[in-house]
């Protein structure tokens, strides 16, 4: 990029920075403050979550975060529950569109990268804008938060080879979690791109865990069998990564088998996991920082002024890898400690 | 005509499903111990039993309702939602026995619920237990648990039970190779467990010569009840947390097929443990060389579903629906 094209890039990025809030001034005049323009813009605005599940950590976490934040600018929050069930999220979005106090922001976890495109769509078209959140798909949203699922997989590679170290047998097993899920592909397309700067690594096996513990522990098992010298292995999800760490517990090769994992890092599915010596990395997002960037973007949105699918902005959330090593109190967050302060 | 010379030795009585298993199973078993380096290693043995044991758990109830003619489809929200609650309340600090008795009494009513609407309300147990399965589980997890997995406290028995071996066999394999001693014996040489053939065979002359009927059917889903929680606290003691997404999974057909597969036919009053046995190990042996296969999940339920149909088509072929079915009507 040359110093022209930058000047015109900055130019824009300039032009529509201020023209976008200036249409929210317009109602209320020059001398009206930032407090005033802030709360016409707020005031009463619907939010609304529709993740996977309410029934997981991150889930649970974001609407606890969401709750106060929306409730403290006068705004209200509501979820829907759709039980890992697609149409029963379909249904949920829908009722959500059509009923008479629709909201004016949507938040959706989308279960694939198809779903809910055309419902997405349908929303923007009637004035909502939609936040994509932790799970991308094709469509173009107002914005995405929450990982970056290639770099993801990258770090869990990365972690793998260094739990594995260059005296192993190099060898490396992956539970997958399916093969729709966005999350899922993403990861592995991930993986073996670091993998392919690794060549003396080697994937032995790739079954899928369904997200299950119970297929996640049934593979692993099959896995170390086929292959007992086997240094490390990566499941997909910590929901289902229980199952991969009973299996490597039950075979008694915790010393032998680094098992890498990704997760929310909530202080139970994580962390105790850690200290148990259940998983040995955990590539882990950080909720406060990426529930407050959707809350940044909430209130950027509803301020703009902009129509719904103007820009698609991704705000990737800043991820690390915990291990024993760099474990402190503060790696992980408390489900019950952030829903005791939301009450 | 090589076909139909075959069709001859299909004569009824020879070819009874459950040996028609046992073949495939001993077919499959040769072809993948000669395929598949590992598999007929002693280790991998043991583990394809160990990963169908809860399952095979299960289906040990499940038989218990098919051969007295019912079914019983809230078994997986039993078993996931009574483990579930029990550990939910231990992590609230509640101690061991005060938990386990109001998890143990919760499946004890459910059980009689079940049993209830079936035996004196007449609501076809196809439907009673597919309510109540729902029921099961959207109490329990909108009043009664925070999360979707529940963790097994630290220290907590179900975490050791987990690691038991004996002779390097894990305690799940024993747990359930009793569970289908004890059902054998209960089936084969108790008055109730023969009331449940009966009964099973043809119910109406069952209750003309006087067999209790309806409190006979209560105790069925009773027992398949607290078999459920047993597999919970099982699966709960190898995961050391339970899942309560399982309700979800393709779980509950799994178990019926184990018995259909085994040869407990749908319609009830034959069948024993050994046919449990049977499609326990033959499902097993199959997910197991699939997944040395590498075989994608997705595919693995297309040929576990194509398998369970070929089972039932050759079900009806050679265990014809005869003049007494066709009265009572299925299930």
């Amino acid at each position: 990029m040359n110093w022209k094209m930058l000047l015109a890039c900055a130019a824009t990025a300039t032009a529509l920075t201020h023209s976008a809030p200036a249409f929210a001034q317009e109602d209320q005049g020059p001398a009206a403050g930032g407090p005033a323009i802030y709360e016409a813009a707020m005031k009463g605005k619907r939010v609304a979550l529709v993740p996977m599940a309410m029934g997981f950590d991150l889930a649970q976490g974001w609407a606890a975060i969401l709750k106060r934040e929306v409730e403290g600018f006068g705004g209200t929050f509501e979820t829907r529950d759709p039980n890992w069930s697609v149409e029963a999220g379909a249904q949920a979005i829908t009722e959500l569109i059509s009923s008479s106090t629709k909201p004016d922001v949507l938040i959706v976890m989308s279960p694939d990268l198809n779903s809910y495109a055309k419902l997405m769509k349908k929303a923007q078209k009637e004035g909502i804008y939609v936040v994509l959140v932790d799970n991308p798909a094709n469509f173009k949203a107002d914005a995405y938060v929450g990982g970056d699922w290639n770099k993801l997989g990258q770090m869990e590679a990365e972690a793998v080879i260094k739990g594995c170290g260059e005296k192993s047998s190099k060898k490396i097993g992956l539970v997958q979690g399916d093969q729709v899920n966005a999350t899922s592909l993403y990861q592995y397309a991930g993986i073996m791109k670091v993998l392919e700067q690794h060549k003396d690594f080697q994937v032995v096996a790739k079954p899928d865990s369904n997200w299950d513990a119970t297929t996640s522990r049934n593979v692993t098992t099959t896995m170390l069998q086929q292959n007992p010298d086997i240094c490390g292995i990566i499941d997909f999800w910590d929901g289902d990564a229980t199952g991969a760490a009973a299996a490597i517990r039950e075979a008694g090769k915790q010393d032998q088998v680094y098992l890498v994992t990704t997760g929310g890092g909530e202080e139970n599915a994580t962390c105790k996991n850690i200290e148990a010596g259940n998983f040995d990395a955990v590539v882990s997002t950080e909720l406060y920082n990426e529930s407050e960037a959707m809350v940044a973007i909430i209130k950027y949105l509803l301020q703009s002024g902009q129509p719904p699918g103007t820009a698609s902005p991704y705000i990737y959330s800043l991820m690390t890898t915990i291990t024993k090593e760099n474990m402190t109190p503060r790696s992980c967050w408390s489900l019950k400690a952030l829903q005791e302060a939301a009450k | 005509m090589a076909g139909l010379q075959a069709a001859g030795i299909f004569r009824q009585g020879f070819w009874s499903q459950e040996r028609i298993v046992l073949g495939l199973s001993a077919l499959l078993f040769l072809v993948s111990a000669i395929a598949l380096p590992g598999f007929a290693e002693p280790a991998n043995l043991i583990s394809i039993v160990r990963s169908v044991s809860v399952l095979g758990l299960l289906a040990v109830g499940m038989a218990i309702v098919i051969i007295g003619r019912g079914i019983d489809l809230a078994a997986v929200a039993i078993m996931a939602m009574s483990a579930a609650w029990y550990l939910q309340m231990l992590n609230d600090g509640w101690s061991e026995a005060a938990a386990f008795a109001i998890a143990l009494a919760a499946v004890l009513a459910i059980g009689l619920v079940n049993g209830f609407l079936i035996a004196y309300a007449d609501v076809p147990a196809i439907f009673a237990t597919l309510a109540s399965g729902s029921f099961v589980f959207g109490f329990v997890r909108s009043q009664l648990i925070t999360q979707d997995a529940i963790p097994v406290p630290a220290g907590h028995w179900l975490e050791q039970l987990g690691g038991v071996r004996i002779l390097d066999i894990p305690a799940e394999v024993f747990i359930f190779g009793g569970a289908c001693f004890v059902a054998y014996l209960f089936l084969r040489f108790t008055k109730w467990g023969r009331y449940v053939y009966f009964m099973g065979d043809n119910l109406m002359a069952a209750r003309n010569i006087g067999i209790p009927v309806r409190p006979m059917n209560m105790l069925r889903y009773v027992l398949s009840a607290v078999i459920a929680l047993a597999a919970g606290l099982l699966t709960a003691s190898s995961l050391h947390s339970m899942n309560t997404r399982i309700v979800n999974s393709t779980l509950l057909y799994d178990i019926i097929l184990v018995v259909v597969i085994g040869g407990i036919g749908l319609s009830g009053g034959k069948g024993g443990m050994r046919n449990v046995i049977g499609g326990a190990i033959l499902i097993g042996i199959m997910l197991n060389a699939m997944t040395i296969i590498d075989i994608p999940n997705i595919y693995q339920n297309l040929i576990k579903s194509t398998v369970l149909l070929i089972a039932i088509i050759v079900d009806s072929l050679l265990n014809p629906r005869d003049e007494q079915t066709a009265q009572q009507g299925d299930i």
